[in-house]
């Protein structure tokens, strides 16, 4: 790839993120953010990346593994949490009607 | 092209669509949860598919799959199980604590690429490429480490493990993080002029500036810096893929970064704050201390439970304004009960949501939602305001600074200018607290003085349970 064509790539990707979000109700705040937090853990697929290219370099793959770690607490931890969180809103709709 | 990247490319086209589908379906109640989902299904997607590309290409080997393995069983478990047990209050402090983690393995990331290039990245690279390198290991660092040491400082100010010194609240700080910022810029310019040591030096005062940055921001502007940090994340992994080279990350960073930033644009919104004042202007909580935490209250009226039950039975109409004291006692249930009795006696009950109540935008409706109240009974501050003249009785439980009509009248105030419930224009204002100690901002509350307001002292889960029993007594909502 080369660097101008990720650049397209980068300002794409950030126009996207403005225009998908635009009046939020104040309950959904915290989930949202959330949400956008666990997927802000895609640098998973960057350390997973430095692993498989280590070629048998421990202290890479050492690195490389605490960083999926770190990565993927916040990726599994995210999505766990802000479905505890919507489940609490999704209950309400069903019980009544 | 051959088959594997194709393939490869079709997945990430597909995830990324799935992510933005995700991201907007967050922001609407009715779609959140399966949004959710779905953002975490593209997630694993994306790993099917950089994981099957690797074995279609170069392989993978067995070492390489144990660290992925051990990695992975590691992180997500502890993810899980946090997830799984945080209490619902400490929400807050847990998006925090996650996203810091985030912005720790951007970090690592780059820091791993610098030390030991990989292959094709740095071997055999002309001036312009190795710049590009160089540039996006430092945005990388740089954001990553700010990302986490603010995150970890937010968290910890949350849980009442640092409170803000009094230094940071002089204009020193802004002297202190200026420095940390031209060292990171010196060691920014030395990486790129090949001293590959200076990345050290970046790591340590990108650090250091995350600390001072956001140790003088408290009180309610807290949630406004953890959804910042969040967008920070984001941009920390899009600098993440220029680093190895992924549009994926790249988009999902971008993405993740953008609609962080318009999130913290709109709750800064919702509070009546800029950005900016949220970032320079200082905490709350020190300034008060300095200046208006004067006076001693004059004029307190405590009442018991009892009295408080009687006036409930004779009233028309009920505001219930929560706080975070309401989450802390775990009394939302209890609330349920009492509110329920109420309305089988005709009384219309109101809930009035303040954007910040408790520590975050939603903790309230979050918690509230858990014990089953309608939707429809949950109103936002603005929606309510004009209400209040109308209303018999208010009760605040466990709320304080966002009940402070210090925040419209005085004008010498820290919480001046701050959008807050105007409770005292009800006819009877009850307030349910555990002691006269002050809120989250350490402010005076003025409600407290007013005539119409009494203080029913204790937890606000007993007070509650014991309000029942009273209700009870007096035949409420037994019809």
């Amino acid at each position: 790839m080369s660097f101008i064509s990720l650049l397209w790539v980068l300002l794409l990707g950030s126009l996207l993120g403005l225009e998908l979000i635009g009046k939020v109700p104040p309950t959904l705040h915290t989930p949202l953010m959330s949400g956008a937090n666990a997927i802000s853990g895609i640098t998973m697929l960057a350390a997973l990346t430095l692993i498989v290219k280590a070629e048998g370099n421990v202290p890479l793959l050492i690195i490389g593994s605490v960083s999926l770690g770190f990565a993927l607490f916040n990726v599994v931890g995210g999505f766990f949490v802000t479905d505890r969180m919507l489940a609490m809103f999704s209950r309400k709709p069903s019980n009544k009607k | 092209m051959n088959l594997p990247v194709i393939i490869k490319f079709v997945i990430d086209l597909l995830a990324v669509l799935l992510l933005a589908l995700g991201i907007k379906g967050l922001s609407k109640v009715k779609s959140a949860r399966d949004a959710n989902r779905l953002a975490a299904f593209a997630m694993s997607l994306s790993v099917v598919g950089l994981l099957a590309y690797y074995l279609g290409t170069s392989g993978i080997a067995i070492q390489s799959w144990i660290w992925i393995i051990i990695g992975s069983i590691i992180g997500s478990l502890f993810g899980a199980i946090l997830a799984k047990k945080v209490p619902m209050t400490s929400m807050p402090e847990t998006v925090a604590l996650f996203n810091g983690c985030g912005g720790m393995s951007s970090l690592l990331v780059a820091l791993g690429v610098a030390i030991f290039p990989i292959s094709n990245s740095v071997e055999n690279l002309d001036f312009f490429k190795s710049l590009i390198n160089d540039v996006s290991i430092s945005v990388s660092i740089f954001v990553g480490a700010i990302t986490f040491t603010g995150s970890i400082v937010a968290m910890a100010k949350l849980q009442g493990w640092l409170s803000t010194p009094g230094w940071t609240q002089s204009k020193v700080r802004h002297f202190v993080n200026i420095v940390f910022a031209v060292a990171s810029l010196i060691a920014f310019f030395d990486l790129i002029n090949g001293n590959t040591s200076s990345i050290w030096l970046l790591v340590i005062v990108s650090s250091l500036l995350g600390i001072g940055v956001t140790l003088p921001i408290g009180g309610a502007d807290m949630p406004v810096v953890i959804s910042l940090l969040n967008s920070y994340s984001g941009i920390a992994a899009a600098a993440a893929g220029f680093v190895v080279d992924s549009q994926l990350l790249i988009v999902a960073g971008a993405m993740v970064g953008a609609a962080g930033l318009i999130l913290t644009q709109v709750m800064c919104k919702g509070m009546n704050r800029s950005l900016v004042s949220v970032l320079f202007g200082g905490s709350l909580s020190a300034q008060s201390t300095a200046s208006s935490g004067s006076g001693e209250y004059t004029n307190i009226t405590s009442c018991s439970v009892e009295e408080c039950a009687l006036t409930l039975e004779a009233a028309n109409k009920v505001i219930i304004v929560p706080g975070y004291g309401l989450a802390v006692a775990q009394a939302q249930h209890t609330l349920r009960e009492v509110t329920k009795k109420l309305e089988q006696n005709g009384i219309e009950v109101v809930y009035a949501i303040h954007p910040v109540a408790g520590r975050m935008p939603g903790h309230m409706n979050v918690l509230l939602a858990e014990a089953d109240v309608p939707y429809e009974q949950l109103k936002e501050m603005d929606v309510v305001n004009p209400d209040f003249p109308a209303t018999d009785v208010v009760l605040v439980l466990g709320a304080n600074d966002v009940v402070n009509p210090q925040a419209k009248n005085d004008s010498s105030s820290p919480l001046y200018g701050m959008p807050v419930l105007d409770v005292q224009e009800a006819r009877t204002v009850f307030v349910i607290k555990r002691g006269m100690s002050a809120g989250y901002s350490g402010i005076k509350n003025d409600l407290f003085d007013l005539p119409n307001t009494s203080m029913v002292f204790g937890d606000a889960k007993k007070v509650l349970n014991d309000l029942i029993g009273e209700l009870k007594d007096l035949g409420v909502g037994e019809k």
